[in-house]
């Protein structure tokens, strides 16, 4: 156990230290010098000389990404070219609103998810599986931000039910349509391994042992073969909490959710480097490290994963 | 649902059958994009009519014309072209970057399987969007840049499905008796390996292109793909999106038009997928 979780740490060392590889020779490759990148261009002159004394732009490229790592220890992600706040504050700011627009979503894709795959799995073949399927390739296929575009004009617009964008100060009802937007792609995912894991799990000796035990359909399917039949779904919705990062770009610029999406497109949309590259670098950083913490939390609920890792 | 055979005898069903109609015309439209255009729709994309500013759908403009007077239904027509080359495009050089890679790693094994694998991880670890800002950031955006951001996103996933089917196929008998017959090893690898695999690459790739014509709609959406004047069905949502309440017309056709085109394939490639092994990984 204690070695996988070691093997586990020791293969992430590395994936953390590429992508800094690739964030830096992106960095590179930008046009500009790299110091001014990092730096901002109206940052005061102390900390472009630290950052110049850290890089050398002179110096060969391995030194200078030393230099590079260097920096982002000191948790130096430069400053915006345009607001001269440091990057890192400014992503402390936003992040807060992304997790709490991903958890809503994540909540709306498992509920709505597992109860759209026991239906199919329950009424297999009829015509609510069928509905069922086409909702969940519907969902997987629908550009996020054209269901975005389209909930707000039936909701906000036309029904008036909903508030079309913003924050609102915290207020629920903001919440729901951009949660919705950037939950449906997982909500389709989930139904289906669902659907999949149920059947496989109703067809097992146990189920039809407590069926003969003359239990009723619902008591069955609830409680003897729910349980078993969510762990795969479970490591799914895990796995699948980075892809909130892609679908957050696209559903907080529709909506306009002052998070890390919209602060990403900001960046692009003025070219303002140090933001794209300290959005890019989070986000990847971010997604690494919540695929190892999901990994080692399974291995510590499941006990047949641990006797797979062979410790 | 019904169900037709089809030639292998097997069967296929109705939605398969279906899917495979729509692409079928997607693909043709997109190749006769100019002559359609002209001949069918008797208008032109690029045209701005500024009598005609944001019409809705009706008998000159079937599908009504945009925010600068321009026939929608030319503009979704000739925006196909760039949505099914940059998916397919990109699905096959993935493919050919991810089985190169994945073939070395899964063949050599040792350090060489090690470091490709780190390699892989890597660029499986960065979220796919944000990884195609950031060369977006570097590389001018148009259709070059769209195709390298999708391409360098997906590669390692079919590197990584490759290694693990090299894997195993290299301990079967026959890749052994090719090996004892003294075959050099690009044969072993190439006429023996490699053709085993083949079927399943071409169908994992296959279930990949709805995904990557999503990605590249969503990168024209920001800015960052293809640019105008030349239509794009993202970056045509993204240039009417301030008229929505207006006229959601202009947002809900070239989104339909991405929808049916992802669902398409979607629907075809979960078919070749259980056509060929019910137990295929998602």
């Amino acid at each position: 156990m204690f070695l996988y979780f070691l093997k586990r740490l020791l293969l992430f060392v590395p994936t953390l230290l590429g992508i800094t590889i690739i964030t830096f020779l992106l960095m590179q490759a930008l046009p500009g010098d790299p110091v001014q990148t990092l730096a901002g261009e109206r940052a005061d002159p102390g900390t472009i000389e630290r950052i110049r004394a850290e890089l050398g732009t002179d110096r060969p490229l391995p030194v200078q990404y030393i230099g590079y790592l260097k920096l982002l220890l000191q948790g130096e992600l430069g400053r915006s070219y345009y607001t001269n706040r440091r990057v890192t504050d400014e992503l402390a700011q936003k992040f807060p609103n992304t997790v709490k627009l991903a958890l809503a979503a994540v909540l709306f894709a498992s509920v709505g998810g597992v109860a759209l795959g026991i239906l199919a799995a329950v009424r297999r073949d009829t015509l609510w599986d069928r509905l069922a399927s086409f909702l969940s390739v519907g969902g997987i296929s629908l550009p996020v931000f054209w269901l975005g575009l389209t909930l707000m004009l039936i909701f906000a617009l036309h029904l008036r039910w909903l508030p079309p964008s913003g924050m609102g100060n915290g207020h629920p009802a903001y919440l729901i349509l951009p949660a919705v937007t950037l939950g449906t792609f997982s909500l389709a995912y989930i139904s289906r391994v669902t659907r999949s894991s149920m059947i496989e799990t109703l067809s097992q000796p146990y189920i039809a042992a407590a069926r003969a035990k003359g239990l009723s359909g619902r008591v069955v399917v609830l409680k003897h073969a729910l349980k078993n039949a969510l762990v795969p779904v479970v490591t799914l919705i895990g796995l699948d909490l980075g892809s909130y990062l892609n679908g957050a770009v696209l559903t907080e610029t529709i909506f306009g959710w002052d998070g890390l999406g919209r602060y990403a497109l900001d960046g692009i949309m003025k070219r303002d480097y140090p933001v794209i590259m300290g959005v890019v670098l989070f986000g990847a950083a971010l997604f690494v490290i919540m695929n190892l913490l999901v990994d080692l939390t399974y291995h510590l609920l499941d006990p047949r994963m641990r006797v797979q890792s062979g410790s | 649902m019904p169900e037709y055979r089809t030639a292998s005898g097997h069967f296929a069903p109705l939605s398969a059958v279906i899917a495979a109609a729509i692409l079928a015309v997607l693909l043709i439209t997109a190749l006769a994009a100019p002559l359609i255009t002209r001949h069918v729709i008797k208008q032109d994309p690029y045209a701005m009519d500024l009598d005609a500013l944001r019409q809705p759908p009706g008998k000159d403009h079937l599908l009504g014309t945009d925010s600068k007077g321009r026939d929608l239904l030319a503009r979704i027509v000739h925006g196909s072209r760039i949505s099914l080359f940059v998916g397919f495009s990109a699905a096959i050089l993935s493919l050919v970057i991810g089985v190169l890679f994945g073939l070395t790693a899964g063949y050599f094994g040792g350090m060489v399987d090690l470091v490709l694998s780190r390699i892989f991880d890597i660029f499986l670890a960065f979220p796919s969007l944000l990884l195609a800002i950031g060369i977006s950031a570097v590389i001018p955006p148009g259709l070059g840049s769209a195709m390298l951001a999708i391409t360098l996103v997906s590669w390692a996933g079919f590197a990584r499905l490759i290694r693990g089917m090299t894997l195993s196929l290299k301990e079967l008998t026959f890749v052994e008796a090719s090996q004892a017959l003294g075959a050099s090893t690009g044969r072993t690898i190439f006429r023996h390996i490699l053709p085993n695999a083949a079927p399943l690459l071409l169908v994992a790739a296959g279930l990949r292109v709805g995904g990557f014509i999503l990605i590249e709609s969503s990168l024209s959406f920001l800015g960052l793909g293809v640019q105008p004047p030349t239509p794009t069905w993202g970056s045509m949502i993204s240039l009417n999106r301030a008229y929505i309440n207006a006229a959601p017309w202009m947002v809900i056709f070239p989104g339909l038009a991405i929808s049916m085109t992802v669902i398409a394939c979607n629907i075809l490639g979960d078919h070749l997928r259980d056509r060929l092994d019910p137990r295929f990984p998602d």
